[in-house]
């Protein structure tokens, strides 16, 4: 994992000491809210419909047991004792006092941490795939670019204040576990006659107006990368669109101007800023690729006992295949049924950290479907570190199953919602309660936004669903056919809204028709792209 | 009117003009550029302007900075002003984009702007002014 050296500590360090700065003048009325709101914007503090919420940043998901703690630490302290893993990566209190913001920013510094750029029209934390260094099929590990990435977009000058808010993901395998191309840029890191470089997708996003984003340049070296990205967002910067916020983010300008236009004038704009000298050189890719060296596997790869069913079953569904003989990745499901998506305990946040420590090199993730793994687990631990989560209620089996619901905050936190979300995702599981029905139904990606907002990327769900409010009451939009991965798609929807318990039973009703219709080991996505959307609608509405 | 001023020389008394008049014919060496003008169109005629105001009606408006950098990448070394909704904390990063004069609509506290700048002692990324990035200091 990558260690800050003193340049880094510093950064942060100077930033607490910034923000301090800053509430102290709010608070003696030297600033206007208005004028505070983007400064505690890009340190990750919202204004929510309760109390502040405060979002901490998790540098492409990557954390240590040390900073795992730290986050338990600070839900028990300053906030309701838990906290909620978000879509993109990282961790937000819901509770949080505006006077307890820079001491809990001090506190995250500690552990090299921070709040930076997790919002605000600037560049914000940069994700990336959650099984990065440990998938079989990856190119390389992504996350020393991610870091070279964080460094490059921290305070930067040019690009703090954009048109509107700007998201980058990087991956390096040829399936997408990170959504790449829905973001406002994507780099899929490939290698070119024994080179690497970056494959560039920009202008994908979700919110009101989903965009897919188009290939801009099919390969730019590492050492062009930041001059690539300098000229990519410098269009942007300048002729992005100001004069409508739901028209200012990227997808819209390239969408516009076509991605033809876009390509040139970043291949115009690239061409000077080259000659600045802003590449670091690849001494200091390598430089932070050090520290994401393999860890010092055991050569030794015992098969795990299978005798106990119910381990059996957390087995097939949430471990998945390692690149090192020996070992496997473990996902820690924060979906129970019933639960909250992505919410966790202080105590459970503590005994991830401790599983963390003990069985997978000190490390964690963070995924974008807002779950936890560990992704150095010997097969040999895997009896053991199940038991442990087990007894922390955090050994359900559904990665990826129906009731591995991603949900938005919805109307019971978020000032924007138009509807509930947590309620109809608990209900969704509560109905799919029984695992072997889940099972059966397979890979069923399923998401749920408050509102177009789309948080909670019901755009890229196989089955989506978007609260509305319909004159005053809540009221829910089917999608079918997203998806988030290397098949990326929007989903579209299907016909008139529901109610609560309406749109649960139709969710059932879909799941049934796909079952009836389903060839070989077609996922439920994959029926629904073969039959379309006639049977669906028919049983839904008929 | 200026506030904040990092430059020895001095000041232009001459008043600035809008980029189309300056384009149409004007010997001018002012211009004040809005949010949507070109930067670019100045950079033929940077050796005989020593005032360039930058407008920035809304401090959340930050096509300015783009277009101080690119005057500056440019070679300009003229006073680099930005004028309008210029607030504390957005002084730093327009000292980096090349700004090096400041007349806010609304006066500012010059304690807090001289602690503003003193923040931070590096910076990550290469900008138009003299800092050395991070990845340089550390490769040497
Ligand atoms: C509760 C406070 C929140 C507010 C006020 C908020 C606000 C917004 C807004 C206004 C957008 C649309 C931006 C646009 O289309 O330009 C958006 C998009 C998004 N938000 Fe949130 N959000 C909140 C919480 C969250 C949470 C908890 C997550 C993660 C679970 C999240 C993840 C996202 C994602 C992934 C998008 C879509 C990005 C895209 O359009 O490409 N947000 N949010
Ligand atoms: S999708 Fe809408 S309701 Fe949900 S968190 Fe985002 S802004 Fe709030």
């Amino acid at each position: 994992m990558y260690t800050y050296d003193t340049y880094d500590q510093a950064m942060v360090d100077a930033r607490v000491a910034e923000f301090r700065d800053q509430i102290t003048r709010r608070i003696a009325g030297e600033m206007t809210e208005d004028q505070f709101k983007p400064l505690r914007l890009m340190n990750g503090l919202y204004l929510q419909l309760h109390a502040y919420m405060l979002r901490v940043a998790i540098p492409y998901g990557t954390l240590d047991s040390r900073q795992m703690r730290m986050l338990a630490h600070i839900a028990r302290t300053y906030d309701r004792d838990y906290g909620h893993f978000t879509t993109r990566q990282n961790i937000q209190y819901n509770w949080i006092k505006l006077e307890d913001c820079a001491d809990i920013l001090e506190e995250l510094a500690t552990v090299e941490m921070h709040a930076i750029q997790t919002s605000g029209n600037c560049i914000r934390n940069i994700s990336s795939d959650q099984y990065a260094g440990a998938a079989a099929d990856e190119v390389t590990d992504p996350r020393p670019w991610a870091e070279l990435l964080r460094q490059w977009s921290t305070f930067h000058p040019e690009f703090s204040y954009l048109p509107r808010k700007f998201k980058i993901a990087v991956i390096a395998s040829p399936e997408d576990r990170a959504a790449m191309r829905l973001h406002d840029i994507g780099l899929e890191l490939i290698r070119q006659d024994g080179a690497l470089g970056a494959r560039v997708f920009v202008g994908g996003g979700m919110g009101r107006t989903p965009m897919i984003a188009p290939e801009i340049n099919p390969f730019v070296k590492a050492d062009d990368l930041l001059s690539y990205l300098e000229a990519c967002l410098r269009v942007y910067n300048r002729y992005g669109r100001r004069d409508n916020i739901y028209k200012a983010r990227i997808k819209i300008l390239i969408h516009e101007i076509g991605a033809d236009a876009y390509r040139r004038q970043v291949a115009t704009e690239f061409a000077h800023v080259k000659t600045l000298g802003i590449d670091p050189p690849l001494a200091e890719l390598e430089r932070i690729a050090a520290f994401f060296a393999p860890p010092a596997y055991d050569a030794a790869n015992v098969e795990p006992d299978r005798t106990d069913p119910d381990f059996a079953v957390w087995l097939d569904q949430n471990v998945k295949p390692h690149k090192q003989a020996g070992y496997a990745i473990v996902n820690i499901s924060l979906k129970p049924i019933g639960g909250i998506p992505g919410d966790a305990t202080s105590a459970q946040i503590d005994v991830m950290a401790d599983l963390a420590e003990k069985y997978s090199f000190d490390e964690l993730r963070v995924t974008h479907a807002q779950n936890i793994v560990l992704p150095y687990v010997a097969k040999r631990d895997l009896y053991a570190v199940w038991h442990a989560l087990r007894d922390a209620a955090l050994a359900d089996a559904n990665l990826d199953l129906i009731s591995d619901i991603i949900a938005c905050p919805g109307l019971d936190y978020c000032s924007l919602a138009n509807a509930r979300s947590i309620p109809v995702a608990q209900k969704i599981a509560t109905r799919f309660a029984d695992m072997d029905r889940q099972r059966d139904l397979g890979e069923l990606k399923l998401k749920i936004s408050g509102c177009i907002n789309a948080c909670g990327h019901h755009h890229a769900g196989h089955i989506g669903i978007l609260g509305v409010d319909k004159k005053g009451v809540e009221n829910y939009q089917l999608t079918f056919g997203g998806s988030g991965a290397e098949d990326v798609s929007i989903g579209k929807i299907i016909g008139p809204g529901f109610d609560e318990d309406g749109v649960v039973d139709a969710v059932e009703k879909a799941t049934e028709v796909y079952k009836a219709l389903r060839e070989g080991d077609e996922r439920f996505l994959d029926t629904y792209r073969r039959v379309g959307l006639e049977p669906f609608k028919e049983a839904i509405y008929g | 009117m200026v506030e904040f001023r990092y430059r020895t020389d001095e000041v232009t008394e001459q008043p600035s003009v809008t980029l189309d008049a300056f384009l149409d014919q004007s010997n001018a060496t002012a211009v004040r550029l809005e949010p949507d003008d070109d930067a670019r169109a100045l950079i033929p005629f940077l050796d005989r302007l020593t005032l360039i105001e930058v407008a920035f009606p809304k401090y959340r408006d930050g096509r300015g900075y783009s277009a101080a950098r690119i005057l500056r990448e440019a070679g300009y070394q003229g006073e680099l002003r930005a004028q309008g909704d210029v607030l504390v904390d957005q002084i730093a990063f327009m000292r980096r984009c090349g700004f090096d004069s400041f007349a806010p609509e609304s006066s500012l506290n010059p304690d807090a702007v001289a602690r503003a700048l003193a923040h931070y002692d590096h910076a990550y990324q290469g900008a138009a002014d003299a800092v050395v990035p991070i990845w340089k200091l550390r490769h040497g």
